[in-house]
């Protein structure tokens, strides 16, 4: 594990070191894997309630008076009919349909945009806005220095966001946001989340940041969490990581994304290709794979059918709510269909499969 | 801290290993468990196998990631802890005490330029 000197922290690192974290660089980042241990984290946010430091997210707003036009030109799905406080998943798009990145769009305003990108995506997804910007009447600010964000999750987190913070969030519906106060300084707190769990995201500056992570962690009542169980629990549920089941190469039908293109908005980059695909099929696919072993598929091995390699394990756990071993992998399309039997080559040996769908675990979402 | 037992002896890649009567009992550290995690799959070699010093025998694997196993002595395997096919986690537990496989050796001097508790104990706190 190196450690250079470019590493970046975010306004929690020394909190983590602290509570004797693991740590490990991830995005450019110097961040915690794990606390107490991963299946007890992740067993925490499936049945109580977890904290993660996401400050290495970025945060990038789109303002003017084409705002809206603008964000629906990058943005695959459709935010026209947005009332101002809601959310939506998404992704931007090369012409080539492949994904720049996957994101959060979040009206704010009617023309006020809030856009949540991946960390190691931060500076390429920057120069993408504002290279496409050109022509648009509107103003780009990458506000990612600025703040912190934690994700709060897990089925008491409405409880515990109320109880300890002092937040009035019972009423907020999920994949809504509102901009509030805490500490008397602005907020954004959202009710979202990438656990597949009920939960919300707060974005506030370093301070405030750093008092909501004291309050949660010394109440005892809200367990930190690392993000080792961040990746379980999303890949638990299907949700795709950028760099494993979404790339510059990947599209977004060819992850299985399709309900989040809009493809009769008028235009968006990339809509050409993803009609194209809709329309006369894809020729690689990201499918679920569940082996009959215990084996543990990884990242980079390769999926086998009929003695061929036919594609590439994404992601794969033996996963901690069912201790099945399980994998996302992008596939040749003609081994899509559930149901089709597959191998994993893990190490020397060749461990056989089935294709399943990518919902290894049920969500279990507020609605 | 991790724990570390007199008399055994240790290879660099976190194995351990204790030899009676021409038999050696192979496991993984307390430090390497410690450095793993929640260990959720063993993949053991299987019985009249052979191993080599030095060479890859198997794995251990965390929820996280796989992390190979290298023998530190050569010889036939005998033996494996049949009881981590379905509780790994037992390593997490106690490592020393749930060895992974025993093996004939071939050479017991092979052991001689393995390091003991205290040069292992060394390396664990770099």
């Amino acid at each position: 594990m190196e450690h250079t000197e470019q590493m970046q922290t975010t306004c929690l690192h020394d909190k983590h070191i602290e509570l004797g974290a693991k740590m490990s660089p991830f995005a450019g980042f110097d961040m915690p894997i794990e606390y107490s241990g991963i299946v007890e984290e992740h067993n925490a946010v499936r049945h109580a309630c977890g904290i993660f430091d996401v400050s290495h997210m970025g945060e990038v707003l789109v303002t003017g008076p084409q705002a809206e036009e603008y964000v629906n030109h990058i943005f695959t799905n459709d935010v026209r009919e947005m009332e101002p406080g809601k959310v939506q998943y998404g992704m931007m798009c090369h012409p080539t349909g492949g994904v720049v990145d996957d994101l959060l769009v979040y009206k704010m305003g009617a023309e006020r945009f809030f856009l949540v990108i991946n960390a190691a995506n931060i500076d390429k997804d920057y120069a993408w806005i504002e290279q496409n910007a050109k022509g648009y009447d509107v103003t780009t600010e990458n506000q990612s220095p600025r703040y912190g964000q934690v994700a709060i999750q897990g089925p008491e987190a409405e409880a515990k966001v109320e109880k300890l913070l002092g937040l009035k969030v019972a009423d907020m519906v999920f994949y809504t946001s509102k901009e509030d106060t805490l500490q008397g300084e602005p907020i954004i707190v959202s009710r979202t989340g990438y656990t597949g769990e009920d939960g919300f995201e707060i974005y506030a500056s370093h301070e405030v940041t750093r008092w909501i992570w004291d309050t949660c962690v010394k109440s005892g009542e809200v367990l930190p969490c690392g993000l080792g169980c961040r990746d379980t629990l999303r890949f638990e549920v299907g949700l795709p990581l950028y760099g494993h089941e979404l790339s510059d190469d990947i599209t977004p039908v060819e992850a299985g994304l399709s309900m989040f293109c809009k493809l009769d908005k008028p235009e968006f980059i990339g809509k050409e290709v993803l009609v194209e695909q809709k329309a006369n099929g894809v020729s690689k696919r990201v499918v679920g794979i569940e082996l009959t072993d215990r084996a543990i598929p990884r990242n980079g091995y390769e999926v086998e059918a009929n003695g061929e390699v036919i594609g590439t394990v994404t992601t794969g756990y033996n996963t901690i709510s069912t201790g099945k071993s399980v994998c996302m992998a992008l596939v040749d399309a003609r081994y899509g269909k559930l149901g089709t039997e597959v191998a994993v080559r893990i190490r020397k040996k060749v461990f056989g499969g089935v294709v399943v769908k990518k919902r290894f675990y049920e969500k279990n979402y507020k609605k | 801290m991790a724990k570390v037992i007199e008399g055994l002896r240790y290879a660099e890649s976190h194995e351990w290993v204790k030899i009676e009567g021409g038999i050696a009992t192979v496991g993984i550290t307390d430090y390497a468990q410690s450095q793993l995690g929640n260990i959720v799959y063993v993949d053991m070699p299987e019985v009249d196998d052979e191993v080599s010093k030095g060479e890859e025998f198997g794995a251990v694997e965390s929820v996280k990631a796989a992390s190979d196993l290298y023998s530190p002595v050569s010889g036939k395997v005998v033996e494996i802890n049949e009881a981590l096919e379905d509780q790994p986690e037992l390593i997490n537990q106690d490592a020393f005490e749930n060895w992974i496989m025993k093996v004939e050796v071939s050479d017991e001097t092979e052991v001689e330029d393995l390091l003991d508790a205290a040069a292992y104990e060394l390396i664990t706190n770099k």
